[in-house]
């Protein structure tokens, strides 16, 4: 009996062991050490750490327009990153499911800019908004290509958005492939029996059996671009005057730039507050109009 | 606009087109990094959207010699690879012991797991670097390797757990019966029919650790570590503006992860299919 007991604590220890140890010590501690940091003024250097209370939070919502504006900023493109990618990675989806002599090799030129990190990508658009955008513009004429794109805080929102829906719509449009071609095609066949065009039946057939997908690709398009950073930091460096710098963009910048830790973390912990309010909300929300078949 | 002309194929051969062009859109970044990576410097301010006229390799001799390409390339390798095994290995067996052992201990382990799911990286990058120096593997390899086990750990058990889940039990009681140990029910029953989410879980963690940025920045400072995010952040410091020589070197840069994914395409789709199911 005791043996028995001996080996199932064995295993446990086997089986679980080794990533409770990384996951307590990567994650967990660093977690915490922040939450009480955030109530400090350590600087990340002095053996002295003070204790401060509530001040940091205190100071970030009354005496730092710069997190405020970070957080506008990346409040505003949540939304638009959201909607488009959605849009286009769903519409791609519905369209390349249909019977296209191209249709892998559209999937994969879709899919690809996906492969690429955010950090690269960025710097390969630096190029093509400064450069390219230019050129195409002196040769066409459109005043769309003639913009200042990275020299304004308006442009250059909308480049990010630009690079970021290039970026990520193809992820979610293969979800969602997978979803549509999980319909039952007998259902759709069914509603057409009874009248319904196409249209219709993507609206009453369709996208109501495909709501798990939009779950999981508005979870997922909701946390990159609130996460929003290699991309933020290689195409315009939170730029220009600080009207591009993303929530996870301040906080590095507070922390490595100025050396303000205890006031980093405390950023961080409204950072981490908010993605997962958020995160709760959104896969509630959407988890009620998922239809069972 | 189509209502009845299904028996037409001229809608659907329109749709094919529009898409073609669409497609031709989405190309147009590659076009300009690659026709201008083999441009001269001046040859690329007088008209960048140009075809070059004549082929400057050279640039990406200087690139592959300012990047330190090869050595960027092996320590991303060294880093994704080592990562990736311990990850699916360690995390498989950790999910699977939650499954078939209900512990209390094992049941908060995993609420803690998927709420850390939500925890940005930003929010334990400050800590984190300081207990990874503390631990003396601050600038190493291991150190990074480390750091990635324990941040992909939530996200890697989840999709195990999700998956041991649907993995009747009487296969292993079977082999329980034969006299296997219960490691030996684990790598000879388990394991192999865990080979697809497997899949899924190599090709999610390759997509987010060979891209990183930001941890290996963190942790890494010797130039001889650089992976290639690093080396790439480096390189564009030191040569801002000089596209001659960065732009065939974020076309070095690109490469290896384009070619990884047409390669892998089949299994990267598929994996990403199946992940986005328990995601």
């Amino acid at each position: 009996m005791d043996l028995k007991r001996r080996s199932r604590l064995m295993q446990q220890f086997i089986f679980v062991g080794p990533t409770s140890l990384f996951f307590f010590v990567i994650v967990l501690v660093p977690f915490f050490l922040g939450l009480y940091y955030s109530f400090t003024s350590w600087n990340g250097i002095s053996r002295h750490v003070e204790w401060t209370g509530l001040r940091n939070y205190i100071h970030i919502f009354t005496k730092d327009p710069s997190f405020l504006n970070s957080f506008w900023f990346t409040a505003k493109f949540t939304f638009f990153g959201l909607v488009l990618t959605n849009l286009l990675g769903f519409m791609l989806a519905y369209v390349l499911t249909r019977k296209l002599f191209t249709r892998n090799v559209l999937r994969t030129v879709f899919f690809v800019p996906h492969v690429i990190g955010g950090l690269l990508l960025g710097f390969i658009w630096q190029f093509i908004f400064v450069r390219g955008f230019a050129s195409v513009g002196q040769a066409t004429g459109w005043s769309f290509f003639n913009l200042p794109w990275l020299g304004t805080g308006v442009t250059s929102f909308w480049a990010i958005v630009i690079v970021f829906v290039w970026q990520n719509a193809g992820y979610l449009m293969v979800i969602y492939i997978s979803a549509i071609n999980n319909v039952p095609q007998s259902l759709i066949e069914a509603s057409k029996v009874d009248g319904a065009g196409r249209m219709q039946a993507l609206r009453h057939v369709t996208i109501p059996l495909v709501m798990p997908a939009v779950t999981v690709c508005l979870f997922l398009s909701i946390s990159w671009s609130f996460k929003l950073f290699d991309l933020n930091l290689s195409l315009t460096k939170g730029g220009p005057f600080k009207a591009t710098e993303s929530v996870a963009l301040n906080i590095y910048n507070e922390a490595y730039t100025i050396s303000r830790f205890g006031m980093g973390s405390a950023k961080a912990m409204i950072f981490f507050v908010i993605v997962a309010v958020i995160s709760l909300l959104q896969v509630r929300a959407t988890k009620k109009r998922e239809v069972e078949l | 606009m189509e209502t009845t002309a299904k028996k037409f194929n001229v809608p659907l051969l329109l749709t094919e087109l529009l898409m073609i062009l669409l497609a031709l859109v989405f190309l147009v970044p590659f076009y300009f990094l690659l026709a201008n990576s083999v441009k001269s410097y001046s040859e690329i301010l007088s008209d960048s959207s140009a075809l070059p006229t004549v082929f400057q390799w050279n640039n990406y001799a200087e690139a592959w010699k300012a990047t330190d390409f090869p050595h960027a390339f092996l320590n991303s390798l060294v880093v994704t690879v080592t990562s990736n095994v311990l990850l699916a290995f360690l995390c498989s067996m950790c999910a699977y012991k939650m499954v078939r052992n209900n512990s209390r201990y094992n049941r908060i382990l995993y609420v803690a797991l998927v709420a850390a799911m939500v925890i940005p990286f930003q929010a334990i990058m400050i800590p984190l670097v300081q207990i990874v120096s503390r631990l003396g593997v601050m600038d190493s390899t291991a150190g990074l390797i480390l750091a990635y086990l324990g941040f992909g750990a939530p996200m890697t058990v989840f999709l195990f757990h999700g998956f041991v889940k649907s993995v009747p039990i009487d296969i292993e009681e079977a082999s329980r019966v034969d006299g296997s140990s219960p490691y030996g029910t684990f790598f000879r029953v388990v394991l192999p029919l865990m080979q697809p989410i497997i899949v899924t879980v190599i090709i999610l963690n390759t997509l987010w650790i060979w891209n990183d940025y930001l941890m290996p920045s963190l942790i890494l400072q010797a130039p001889a570590l650089r992976t290639i995010p690093i080396a790439t952040y480096t390189f564009f410091g030191q040569y801002t503006k000089q596209w001659d020589l960065a732009l065939p070197g974020l076309v070095l840069g690109i490469t290896p992860v384009v070619l990884f994914f047409l390669l892998m395409q089949k299994y990267i789709i598929e994996g990403i299919a199946q992940g986005s199911v328990k995601g």
